[in-house]
């Protein structure tokens, strides 16, 4: 699957020093393909999450329009969106953001379940085992640390095996090892044969990515990878 | 259980104080729907069935019986108690213009001494002229009523084959009336050949406060129904003005005392179920905003993972389905409970006439308190459900770092 996002922008109406609009994402024009891992960093407030939402399609965007493949995301109805998303796109969110009501592996399973077909278990545990949290698999997430909730939004977010697997700061609780581990994986499934693009402050990423980006002031620069 | 089925349970589940607090408000407003509804309509039930039992227009009774309270006691109070008047005077009644059906009624109060084996007010009728208990009765027991057969009201610890002493003479319980929740309940009926024996005996005991009176000679009262083309109130009047030493009421106006405190028990428990509807709408609103809220995150998570907004807000509602189903068991069942075994003691501390619907009828009230609650939760939770299924997932993500 290749994503195409031409000449896309996302304005927010929000007070500024000279109007009350405010540009989050100056036009930008990306593709992301199959078997590639892109990197974006950049400051806070730069605009890399808001281009992450919008590749989601979780945010419609200002101008410009998203491919994927032949599929234009936004021309889409809400509900076929959003079967389209359970499908074909993974999401890593920002921060924590288990299900409380479910346990971990009921969470993971979750990309399945919520639209009632089979929990795919087996799966959804080697996955676990692959970032050290199956042991944890019956807890409820009240139990898990902020890392541990991380991994496994990770294993939840590849779980349906995505063509496109979205990251926006998926070791911002983990440590060293913890982070290597997640970078590794998201690799993985980059060499599986999905195009991940990833949102992170971490310089380690760069090692692991194919193409990287800086956003600054809304605007994304490609950087070299080295 | 598939989780795509049993999320909204599980939510609930996962919360379970909010839940249980939640399910205590719908559990309330569907006691007071419930409970509510049964006692005004049995409330209603009963004074129909009154009205239905005293089955005339008009009363006649002796003037010294008409001290107001006194005969009301008797007649709808279910009180002891009895007088009488010359046949005479009933001849009279017969004479006069606009009397459609017209008959005569025997009042006689037992003793709780040992000659009678219980207090009851005893009532006989003539079966010829009859229109108000025959009917009745008849729906009870379908002979004619022989010498010393009695009736017995439902309310009374008497069964059919027993047999009840009164003054020394001995009756048979030949039929056991269907409960009317009246002061009915608590009398026996006889025709008039035996109340005129029980009446002797009392005499010849020397336990009737009448002692000089012939049985034969005299009745309690008479009951009129107005003619075609006459009003009762007409006839109450040419009675009053041209036949001396009586006193004719409407019977209307004998239960409207009791019509009035129905209505202010009504209009109490109206304000009541609507004060606490409301009330349960806006709590249940704030409670259901709150839920949500503090859960906006999951709903984004939801999103992302790909939850349509039709399926959030399908979530919100059917937690709120099932909090209002829940809640509306745990209110209705104590209703049951406390207004189908105790509806006497109801009756007896409300002093008003109290008959529960058929129990078609009290199914047809829990589906409506039912409905009431799941209504009443949907409509509160609907605001809540659209509020979600327009977040805006992005931003709620964003706004967690």
């Amino acid at each position: 699957m290749i994503l195409k996002a031409e000449k896309i922008s996302k304005e927010f109406i929000r007070e500024t020093k000279n109007s009350n609009r405010f540009l989050a994402l100056q036009e930008t024009d990306l593709t992301l393909e199959a078997r590639s891992l892109t990197v974006l960093t950049g400051r806070s407030g730069s605009g890399k999450s808001t281009l992450l939402n919008l590749l989601a399609g979780l945010m419609l965007p200002t101008s410009g329009k998203i491919f994927l493949d032949e599929q234009e995301l936004y021309a889409m109805p809400d509900q076929v969106l959003s079967r389209f998303r359970n499908q074909h796109i993974g999401v890593i969110p920002q921060g924590q953001t288990a299900l409380h009501s479910l346990n971990v592996l009921e969470n993971v399973c979750l990309p399945y379940t919520l639209r009632g077909e089979d929990a795919h278990q087996a799966e959804a545990e080697a996955l676990l085992e692959q970032l050290d949290i199956l042991h944890l698999k019956s807890a409820m997430p009240a139990e898990l640390s902020g890392g541990e909730l991380r991994r496994m939004a990770v294993a939840r977010a590849v779980l349906r095996k995505p063509e496109l697997l979205l990251a926006d700061e998926p070791t911002s609780d983990l440590d060293d090892e913890n982070t290597r581990t997640v970078f590794a994986f998201l690799r993985q499934a980059a060499d599986q044969g999905a195009a991940v693009f990833v949102v992170t402050h971490e310089n380690d990423a760069f090692r692991y990515a194919d193409r990287c980006f800086r956003m600054d002031g809304g605007r994304m620069q490609e950087q070299s990878a080295d | 259980m598939k989780i795509s089925r049993s999320l909204p349970f599980r939510n609930l589940a996962g919360k379970p104080v909010r839940t249980a607090v939640l399910i205590f408000l719908t559990a309330l407003l569907s006691l007071t729907v419930f409970g509510g509804t049964l006692m005004i309509t049995s409330l209603r039930t009963g004074l129909r069935s009154l009205e239905s039992r005293l089955g005339a227009d008009i009363m006649v009774v002796p003037y010294e019986a008409t001290t107001k309270s006194n005969l009301e006691n008797i007649v709808l109070q279910g009180a002891t108690g009895y007088f009488y008047m010359d046949h005479a005077r009933y001849e009279k009644i017969l004479s006069r213009e606009g009397i459609g059906q017209v008959s005569a009624q025997f009042f006689l109060a037992s003793a709780s001494s040992g000659c009678c084996s219980l207090a009851v007010q005893i009532i006989g009728f003539d079966p010829e002229t009859d229109f108000t208990i025959t009917p009745w009765i008849k729906k009870s027991y379908s002979q004619t009523l022989q010498k010393y057969d009695i009736v017995v009201g439902n309310d009374l610890n008497a069964f059919v084959g027993d047999t009840l002493s009164f003054y020394g003479t001995e009756c048979h319980v030949a039929a056991k009336l269907d409960k009317t929740g009246t002061s009915f309940d608590t009398a026996v009926f006889t025709n008039q050949e035996t109340i005129k024996a029980l009446i002797q005996s009392s005499i010849d005991l020397n336990m009737n406060t009448f002692r000089n009176i012939n049985p034969e000679q005299v009745v309690s009262c008479v009951l009129i129904n107005a003619a075609e083309g006459y009003t009762p109130e007409e006839i109450v009047n040419d009675i009053n003005i041209h036949i001396k030493k009586v006193k004719a009421i409407q019977t209307k106006e004998m239960i409207s005392g009791i019509s009035d405190s129905l209505q202010g028990v009504s209009r109490i428990i109206g304000i009541l179920i609507l004060i606490v509807w409301i009330l349960g709408i806006v709590i249940l609103l704030l409670a259901f905003t709150m839920s949500v809220s503090e859960r906006k995150k999951e709903f984004a998570v939801l999103r992302v993972i790909g939850a349509s907004r039709k399926k959030l807000a399908g979530i919100v509602m059917q937690e709120s389905l099932l909090i209002c189903l829940a809640g509306s068991a745990a209110g209705i069942l104590p209703g049951l409970l406390i207004l189908l075994p105790f509806h006497q003691l109801i009756e007896e501390q409300l002093n008003l006439p109290f008959l529960l619907p058929n129990s078609g009828a009290i199914l047809g009230y829990v589906i409506g308190a039912i409905l009431a609650s799941v209504l009443t939760g949907c409509t509160a939770a609907a605001a809540s459900a659209l509020r979600i299924s327009r977040i805006d997932t992005a931003l709620i993500l964003r706004g967690d770092n």
